[in-house]
Order: C-alpha cells, then sequence, then structure tokens
C-alpha cells in the first residue's frame, strides 16, 4: 500500500510593537520601527530568524528538492513576513522563489495579516485573505487552491466560505476529541459542504519534530530520520501523514547543534527507499484522495496549547477587551481612506499580540514566554491599548 | 531627627513631610541633624543629613529606599540586605553616632527609625518623641499586617516620651491598635509649603488626553502607589458605573505597584480598559502634569494617614474626591468626600463633576483659598513647644 507524506511548513514574523507609552500617543504615530530599541526590533529579529532558519532550510530544501525528483512540499507565508524579507533579506524571499520555481512547492492561501478577522469581521477577512493572494501570485506566480486561518482556527463556517470562495482543501488540527475513532490520515469532508475537502493535522507524528525533537527527556530521543520514517511504515491503517508545522522549526525552535538540519536532510531518503512511499503537495494529495468520512467541528479548533482553541488568543478579559476595541474601530478607519492608518490597523489584528497578552502561560509555560518580546501579559497590554488610544486620536484628526 | 527618606530619595508623602516639617522647625529656631540610613544629596542650610550607613562600606547603591540596600565593601565585594536587616542595620549605627553627637531631643519619624530612636534614648537619656505617619495597619489596608512591625510600633509608642500623630484618624487607631494612652498621643496635622511647588509650564506632557479634553472628554485622575492602602479597586468600579453613563471619560491611574495588574484584570472584567490609563510611576513634570491635566482627583484610600494629594492637586488646578478614612479629610474643607467603599456614591459624585463645571470651578476656587493659608509653621510651633516641654521638664 503506498503512503504519502505532506510536509506543510507555516512561516511568519509578526510586526512586534516597540515600547510605546501614553506619553508618545498623539505625538509618535511609529508603533514597529524601533532603531533605538533593539529588544523590540524587527529587523534584528527578523535577521536573527534569517540567519538561523530560513536561509539554511531553504538551501537545504533546494538541495532536497535538487536530489530527489520525488520529494516535494508545501508553504504559507505570511504578508507580513514577505514585507520584512523585502526590506531586509530579500535574497530571503528569491530563496524563497526558487523553491517554488521547481513546480514542486505549493503555497497555501491564508490571511495577509495572520489575523483573527474571520471570527470578528466576515468583510476584512475577505480583504486580508485577497490581499494575500495577489502578493502570492504577484511574487511566485501560483494561485493558492488551499486554505489555512491563522493558527489553524478552523470550524464548519470556516469551511462553508472556503468552499464559497472556490477552495479544493482547507487545513485543521487533527484533534481526538473531534475524530474520535478516526484516523487524521486520510482525506476527510467538511460538515456541510459539497466539494472542498478537508486535511488533518497529524499532531503527534507533527509535534514529535516540532516540539519533542530536542527535548532529552523525550524517550523517544533522539529523533532520526531512519526512527521516524519506520514509525511512518509501521502505521498501516494511512493514505498520508500530513506533517504540519511552524517554518521556524527548523534551526529556530529546534536548534541545528540538536540535528534538526541532518533529520531534515536524511528524511526523504530514508522516507523514499521504501517501494510505494511518496511525498504529495496539498493539491495532489486533493486529486489523488477521495474523502472517507464527513467531519463535524461546530466549535472552533486550533493548533494550540493543550486546549486546541482559541483561549490563547481570546481567552482572559484584557485580550477580548483588546481586540473587540480594535475591530470596533473599522469603520471609522475605514472611511478615512488614510492607506497608513489602514495598514497600522490592520497590523495589530495580528494574532501575535493577544498572544502575548495570555497569562495561561504559567502552565503552557515556555511557548508564551518563549515568544514574547514583554515581560508579563500585563505590560503587553498595556503597551498595545497605547497605541490603541493613538490610534483613535489619529481617527479623530482625520475628522 | 531619624528619617527614612527624604527627597528625591522617596516613594511618597513621608520624605516631603519630612523635608518640609524641618525647614520650619529650623525656621522656628531648631538646630537638626536629620539622620538617614544612606548618603543624601542635596545639602540644606538649615540642617545637618547624615548618614548612618554600614562601617567600612564606602557606597551604598539603592533603587528606592524600602528596596534592599546594597553595600559596597572596601574590597570590591557587596552585602545585600532586606528592609527589616537594614532597619537592624540602622539602629546600630545610629547607636554609635549618638556617642558622638549632642542634642536635646530625638525626634524619630514612622516605624524603621524607632529601633534606633530606642536605642540612641537608651544611651542619651534624652527624651524620645515618636512621630507617627502611618502605622501598619494603614500600609496594609485596614489588616492587621505584620506581626513583627506591630511589635516595634507597640513597644516604641510605649516607652516614648511622647507620640505626635499626624490625625485624629491616626491617633484614634493608634489607642485601638497599641492600647497607648490617650493623652500621651497629639494630633499636629501634616501641612504643605504652597512655595515649594513647582510651577506648570504650557505644554503638558499628557498632550493625548490634552487633546481628547478638546474632544469633550474628561479626565480623572489618581497619583499614588497602585497598593492595597491606596483602595484603587474601588476607583475602577465606580469608573465602570461613570463610564456607563458619561462614554467619554478616560481614568489616568499614575504610579506602580503589586496592584497593577489586579487592576488591569479588573478593568477589562467590567468591560472598560480604553476607559483606564496606567502611566507608570512618574516624577518631575509627568507627575505634576498629571493632576494638571485632569478634572478631578480622586483619593479613594482605605486608609490614609494624612495624604498630602489633594493639596497637590489643589496646587495644579484641580479639584478633589477623597475618601472620609483619610486623615487630611479632617482639614480639608473644600473637596468632596465619600467614603471609600461607596463605589455607588463615588461614581455618582465623579458623574456630579464631569456634568457641572460650575461644580468643578467652585471647589477649586475655594479648595485653592484654603490652600493659600497652608504652612507647615503653626505644625513646627506646635513642636517646638513639646520640646521645650521636655527639655525644661528634664533640666529642672
Amino acid at each position: 500500500m503506498s503512503k504519502s507524506i505532506v510536509l506543510y511548513m507555516h512561516a511568519h514574523q509578526p510586526w512586534r510593537l516597540r515600547h510605546y507609552t501614553i506619553f508618545d500617543a498623539a505625538s509618535d504615530h511609529n508603533y514597529f520601527d524601533t532603531d533605538d530599541q533593539p529588544e523590540y526590533a524587527n529587523q534584528k529579529i527578523l535577521q536573527k530568524v534569517a540567519h538561523k532558519s530560513y536561509i539554511p532550510t531553504n538551501n537545504l530544501l533546494k538541495d532536497l528538492l535538487a536530489r530527489h525528483p520525488e520529494f516535494k512540499l508545501n508553504l504559507s507565508i505570511t504578508g507580513l513576513l514577505i514585507e520584512q524579507l523585502e526590506r531586509w533579506a530579500p535574497e530571503v524571499l528569491r530563496s524563497f522563489q526558487d523553491l517554488t520555481a521547481t513546480g514542486r512547492v505549493e503555497i497555501a492561501a491564508e490571511t495577509y495579516y495572520h489575523s483573527l478577522a474571520f471570527f470578528y469581521d466576515r468583510d476584512e477577512f475577505e480583504r486580508q485573505v485577497q490581499m494575500h493572494k495577489e502578493k502570492i501570485e504577484q511574487l511566485f506566480g501560483q494561485t493558492p487552491k488551499v486554505i489555512r486561518n491563522t493558527e489553524l482556527a478552523y470550524n464548519n463556517d470556516l469551511a462553508r466560505w472556503a468552499e464559497d470562495a472556490g477552495y479544493k482543501g482547507i487545513l485543521a488540527e487533527g484533534w481526538d476529541p473531534v475524530l474520535g475513532w478516526r484516523s487524521p490520515n486520510f482525506m476527510y469532508r467538511p460538515a456541510g459542504t459539497q466539494n472542498i475537502k478537508l486535511m488533518l493535522k497529524n499532531y503527534r507524528v507533527s509535534d514529535d519534530i516540532a516540539f519533542r525533537f530536542g527535548d532529552s527527556n523525550w524517550e523517544q530521543w533522539p529523533l532520526t530520520s531512519d526512527k521516524f520514517a519506520h514509525w511512518l511504515n509501521e502505521t498501516h491503517d494511512a493514505d498520508m501523514f500530513n506533517l504540519f508545522m511552524d517554518y521556524e522549526t527548523f534551526g529556530e525552535h529546534q536548534w541545528e547543534d540538536k540535528g534538526i538540519f541532518e533529520f531534515l536532510e536524511h528524511l526523504p531518503d530514508k522516507w523514499l527507499s521504501k517501494e510505494g512511499n511518496g511525498f504529495l503537495t496539498f493539491s495532489d494529495a486533493i486529486e489523488r484522495f477521495e474523502p472517507k468520512d464527513e467531519i463535524d467541528m461546530p466549535d472552533t479548533v486550533t493548533w494550540a496549547d493543550t486546549e486546541r482553541d482559541l483561549t490563547a488568543w481570546t481567552g482572559n478579559n484584557m485580550q477580548r477587551q483588546a481586540i473587540a476595541n480594535l475591530y470596533e474601530l473599522k469603520d471609522k478607519i475605514m472611511s478615512t481612506g488614510d492607506l497608513k492608518l489602514i495598514d497600522d490597523w490592520r497590523r495589530l489584528q495580528t494574532s501575535d499580540h493577544f498572544y502575548y497578552m495570555c497569562t495561561k502561560w504559567f502552565n503552557d509555560g515556555d511557548v508564551h514566554a518563549y515568544f514574547s518580546p514583554y515581560n508579563s501579559p500585563y505590560d503587553a497590554f498595556i503597551n498595545f491599548m497605547n497605541v490603541y488610544h493613538d490610534m483613535t486620536w489619529r481617527l479623530k484628526e482625520a475628522g | 531627627m531619624l528619617g527614612w527618606e527624604l527627597p528625591p530619595n522617596n516613594s511618597g508623602g513621608l520624605g516631603v513631610a519630612c523635608l518640609q516639617l524641618s525647614r520650619a522647625m529650623a525656621a522656628a529656631g531648631a538646630d537638626i541633624d536629620f539622620i538617614l540610613p544612606y548618603p543624601h544629596e542635596p545639602k540644606y542650610d538649615f540642617m545637618r543629613v547624615t548618614s548612618a550607613h554600614r562601617a567600612g562600606s564606602s557606597i551604598v547603591n539603592r533603587v528606592n529606599a524600602y528596596d534592599s540596600f546594597r553595600y559596597i565593601l572596601e574590597d570590591g565585594s557587596y552585602i545585600d540586605l532586606g528592609i527589616h536587616d537594614q532597619q537592624t542595620a540602622y539602629a546600630l549605627m545610629v547607636g554609635k553616632l549618638v556617642e558622638q553627637m549632642e542634642f536635646d531631643v530625638i525626634h524619630a519619624h514612622d516605624w524603621l527609625t524607632f529601633r534606633a530612636a530606642l536605642l540612641a534614648r537608651e544611651k542619651s537619656g534624652v527624651p524620645l518623641i515618636l512621630h507617627v505617619h502611618s502605622i501598619e495597619r494603614d500600609r496594609a489596608g485596614g489588616n492587621p499586617g505584620n506581626p513583627l512591625v506591630r511589635e516595634i510600633e507597640a513597644t516604641s509608642m510605649l516607652l516614648a516620651d511622647h507620640v505626635i500623630a499626624v490625625s485624629q484618624r491616626t491617633k484614634d487607631l493608634i489607642i485601638e491598635d497599641y492600647a497607648i494612652p490617650a493623652d500621651r498621643i497629639e494630633v499636629i496635622h501634616n501641612s504643605t509649603d504652597v512655595w515649594d511647588v513647582e510651577a506648570l509650564d504650557t505644554d503638558n506632557a499628557y498632550g493625548y488626553l490634552a487633546d481628547m479634553k478638546a474632544c469633550g472628554w474628561k479626565v480623572i485622575v489618581n497619583v499614588g502607589r497602585l497598593t492595597v492602602q491606596k483602595g484603587l479597586p474601588h476607583l475602577v468600579r465606580a469608573a465602570a458605573e461613570v463610564v456607563k453613563r458619561e462614554p467619554k471619560t478616560i481614568f489616568l491611574l499614575v504610579g506602580d505597584g503589586e496592584q497593577r495588574d489586579e487592576l488591569i484584570e479588573l478593568a477589562a472584567e467590567l468591560g472598560i480598559s480604553k476607559n483606564v490609563v496606567f502611566t507608570g510611576f512618574q516624577r518631575g513634570k509627568r507627575w505634576r502634569d498629571a493632576y494638571s491635566v485632569a478634572d478631578l482627583f480622586v483619593m479613594p484610600s482605605v486608609s490614609e494617614p494624612f495624604g498630602l494629594t489633594p493639596f497637590e492637586a489643589t496646587a495644579y488646578g484641580t479639584p478633589s474626591l477623597i475618601s472620609k478614612q483619610s486623615g487630611v479629610s479632617e482639614v480639608f474643607r473644600s473637596c468632596l468626600k465619600v467614603d471609600f467603599w461607596d463605589e455607588h456614591e463615588m461614581a455618582n459624585q465623579i458623574v456630579g463633576v464631569i456634568r457641572n463645571q460650575s461644580l468643578a470651578a467652585e471647589l477649586h476656587a475655594n479648595a485653592w483659598q484654603e490652600y493659600q493659608k497652608l504652612s507647615w509653621s503653626k505644625a513646627a510651633d506646635k513642636i517646638m513647644d513639646r520640646y521645650r516641654h521636655f527639655t525644661q521638664r528634664v533640666a529642672a
């Protein structure tokens, strides 16, 4: 029986806010660029991640694509990351273009701003997906056919929307309470849809790479590509293994000295050495597999934390206040026609800002603290609200 | 005099009161040695300031008077002392210092200096006056507080020759908590020196708030530590009621403290996050301008032995609403007063000021009249009388 790996890597960097006080409000409208404050500096972080992850990983992927004609993979790249690459690391953007030029790298659709707009403003969500689509077409010459929402946040409504919008496939977390006895290793149909297909992340094997790879306390440590390929080969009831993870897993979340690049380098070798094994793009998989069953997800499921819901972004009152206040400004923001103001407002929608305000990090711990530029979720909230105040001031000035 | 802080190394009103009182007493004829636990700048022409820091240490590094103290010794090593150890170290050093000094009265401000004061009295035999600016129950927001501190306060006040309380409220609490005889406690209210106020300039540091006011927004301010004693959760809950009626109101909380995160969460829970602005701790212009940008200053303290901030608000042009549980409410008449726990009434009065410019103007005009008459000289005269009473008694 033939089996395939669907490898999908999600690349994103937010525009982090600088340290912004109430004394800056009404006088300095520059929220993001921070030459004077290196700890918040987006440029510095981008260049660090490029050096540790994007450059070595893209070099390796390019090499693997050249060596193995059967090797394929999928990417998503947020508009915000593309903007920052254009500005500070154009060579990295070109290396992404080199990958897609092989015709064996498919890019998924998503919101340009890595936002949760779907849950707050459908019209705004559609605009951001459209912006992202145009950017991908312009830079990579391909039109996304499969969509993933920010943080893999998914529910039945999103699937229905995606079908109406013409997408052939959509991605979600393969979360056990939803799947029940079913396996994520098959194609599914979202409840209430006719044509669109649903691909579910196999979080166990994905997280073996993304989270557990470098953990020397894990009983399976160290994880080699040999061992990993063996596990997949021993899993008999499967069409495909959906390995969905952050792009930055390679070299940033999992460091080079732990052997993550060796793992990736040998994975195609080890996997393809068995007859019938292959790699697929999303579109290949959708063409090849018919849905085994219908999946009903009325409640939103994400790929984060042990709860797999939106509580990492909207779980506490601070987060809900911040996000509600932001979206309330929409009509006024749009009516100004001020492109800079609209762009700033959209950059504030990036889910990372709300993630920094999460107070669950005492339990879900390391992941949240590792990604936050703030000392505490309260500092993140104050900073965000000071920017919000300035934005209301600009609206007033705009009349 | 024994004290723990003087401006600019002060965290609150105690240092200001000590400085202004000392200046007034010097003017009334007192010759003052003021002993602090750390080296101090600037120098004053009306008193000598001496540092009682650890022998053999060349520099004392400090953030504020209530954090741990770092002693850098001559060999370059250092020792960190917490507040209780520091209090003990101060007492020992003061005990040594007094052996080389001549003085007629020991006058000590608040519990951190009380053990040093007892030791100084034992060695010198001169009368001891304890000046109580706050007791442990005030600082613990109405709870009993730290039993070690309570013991120091109780013992010292029992042994002292005389106790000065900064308000009737403070005197009552001393009697209630420590059973000190009422006739040994004298109420001498704090005051302020009007001419000590730094002038405002034209450009307010809170440009955002000033601009929003021009569009009809109102600003309510509190200036102080975000700590249980100050009762700010009551103000935030009152704010929610105010915002329901007057949505264009911003509450400006100037200060920092252990209650900050709780207050942020409370405002979010009440759905008024965009109406509550947290600035962190501020000094100088940003501190002055916070008063002046506001339409009303609110001091919702659960327990405030005196509370100088309403006078500061008056100085910078803003009327006040203060809790009845404050010492200053015994002497300040031209302001609104409310029980700290009566959030509904607090909201009612805030809305009243927001909606009636004439009320705000009248309150401030009258407060200004009261404020102009304030001075430390009356307090200084009373204390000098007390000194004479004791020194003459000793001489006789």
